[in-house]
């Protein structure tokens, strides 16, 4: 466990010094939520009904550009290089990379929940713990799966565009879980949306350990 | 020689099959003649998983052996996963208009099918911006691994939404079909095998030749 929290010690280092990527993130979060509502002009009945969906594609766009990011950071003076020789497994520097991305991703949501809820003119005390294990387990969701893909990409000509491409068919469960799952908490019924959280769930650790398996795969020279 | 019998067992396999469709199976009585569409939509569909199943094996045995062989084997195998799906979705949405009245809808079957399309098509592009031979193999068969373990997800997820697609009608919660229906569906079943076999037959083929070219040409330039 110590080598993946090093390597998110390092990541929050770099951030607090850069200040780049958390910043641009959590403001494009923020910028796509502003946008749906001039591209919908909804009344207050269909709010209920699109706001979901647009809360997680504005977390999902942010989250491919934090994950972007993320590995040109490492990959830009040869950090990734560093990273690889230093005395950890493979599977090591995947989970410390799905760590760090992770707790970006969740500093940004933070920011963009609040923002959500004023803008759509919903109640703060709003379900909190529903949304948060919602929120959570689909980041972390596509913290995983993400992480893997932005290294991939990032091997290829095309780097940043390459990871929407990649990623956003793989994430349409974790879309689909969410936006449903937030929606019902919207709406009330909140006993429905266990059944989701297990997808979500099971989702993270299938992805997770696939990854830490192949992760080796995606770095090796 | 396989890849001629392949090619006759297909060819005379499909003779039989059109006149069954087209002639011997009965008229459906609500949709009327383009019901028809449904003895070569399931068989593509089938076809489509298929790909996905072979290009999860070609994936993990690549991984596993480090066999190029098999990385080819993943990559023909999407291929023809692109064109079954594709074609799946094409009869779909033609039997679709006069049916229901559109082209497309985001029902649960047919998002899950798209889903599966664009995880196909992502593979080739990532495919296509990797030069190297060995780190394209690599890559994509991570990335073709990991689409192929979303494919049981992307099922879950989706079939927890309400569908208007017709519900199977084979396997225990079908209604079962006509007789007649089924012999022609079979049939249609064992023809679009073979066409199967024989299309991935011939381009695993096209693709150790391909391979072949490419490393002529290296030499030959490294000779210049």
């Amino acid at each position: 466990m110590r080598p993946a929290a090093a390597i998110v010690v390092k990541d929050i280092v770099i951030e607090m010094r850069s200040k780049e990527s958390l910043s641009s993130t959590t403001m494009f979060g923020v910028l796509v939520l502003v946008i749906f509502n001039f591209a919908f002009e909804p009344s207050s009945l269909e709010r209920a009904l699109i706001a979901p969906g647009t809360l997680w594609v504005a977390i999902s766009f942010a989250a491919i550009l934090g994950l972007n990011r993320s590995l040109a950071m490492e990959i830009d003076n040869d950090c990734l290089q560093g990273l690889l020789l230093a005395p950890l497994s493979r599977g090591d520097v995947y989970l410390g990379k799905v760590a760090s991305n992770f707790t970006f991703m969740i500093i940004a949501e933070l920011v963009i929940l609040p923002v959500f809820v004023i803008f759509n003119n919903l109640k703060f005390n709003l379900q909190f713990l529903e949304i948060a294990a919602i929120t959570c387990l689909a980041t972390f969701a596509i913290a995983s799966v993400g992480t893997i893909l932005s290294t991939i990409s990032a091997n290829t000509r095309m780097k940043e565009v390459m990871l929407p491409v990649l990623q956003i068919p793989l994430t349409v469960p974790v879309v689909i879980a969410a936006v449903d799952a937030t929606g019902r908490v919207l709406t009330g019924e909140t006993k429905e949306i266990s059944s989701w959280l297990y997808l979500l769930a099971g989702f993270s650790i299938v992805y997770l350990t696939v990854s830490y398996l192949v992760f080796e795969f995606a770095v090796e020279e | 020689m396989r890849s001629k019998v392949l090619a006759v067992l297909s060819l005379a396999s499909m003779i039989p099959t059109l006149y069954m469709i087209f002639f011997f199976a009965p008229t459906e009585v609500t949709m009327g003649n383009i019901q028809r569409i449904f003895y070569f939509h399931v068989p593509l569909a089938t076809g489509g998983y298929v790909s996905a199943l072979l290009l999860f094996v070609g994936c993990v045995m690549f991984l596993t052996k480090r066999d190029l062989k098999w990385d080819r084997f993943g990559a023909c195998a999407a291929e023809l996963g692109v064109v079954f799906v594709s074609a799946q979705i094409v009869t779909g949405m033609i039997w679709a208009k006069p049916v229901w009245g559109i082209w497309w809808t985001f029902d649960a079957r047919l998002t899950l099918q798209l889903v599966l399309d664009l995880i196909f098509i992502a593979y080739f592009m990532l495919r296509a911006y990797l030069p190297d031979r060995e780190k394209r193999a690599k890559l994509s068969s991570v990335f073709g691994l990991l689409g192929m373990v979303d494919v049981p997800f992307n099922y879950f997820a989706i079939y927890m939404f309400p569908t208007q697609h017709p519900q199977p009608v084979l396997g225990p919660a079908g209604g079962g079909v006509d007789a007649d229906m089924g012999t022609t569906l079979t049939v249609s079943f064992i023809a679009f095998g073979f066409l199967y076999a024989y299309l991935l037959d011939r381009r695993l083929a096209i693709a150790r030749v391909e391979e072949e070219i490419d490393y002529l040409k290296q030499v030959v330039f490294a000779h210049e």
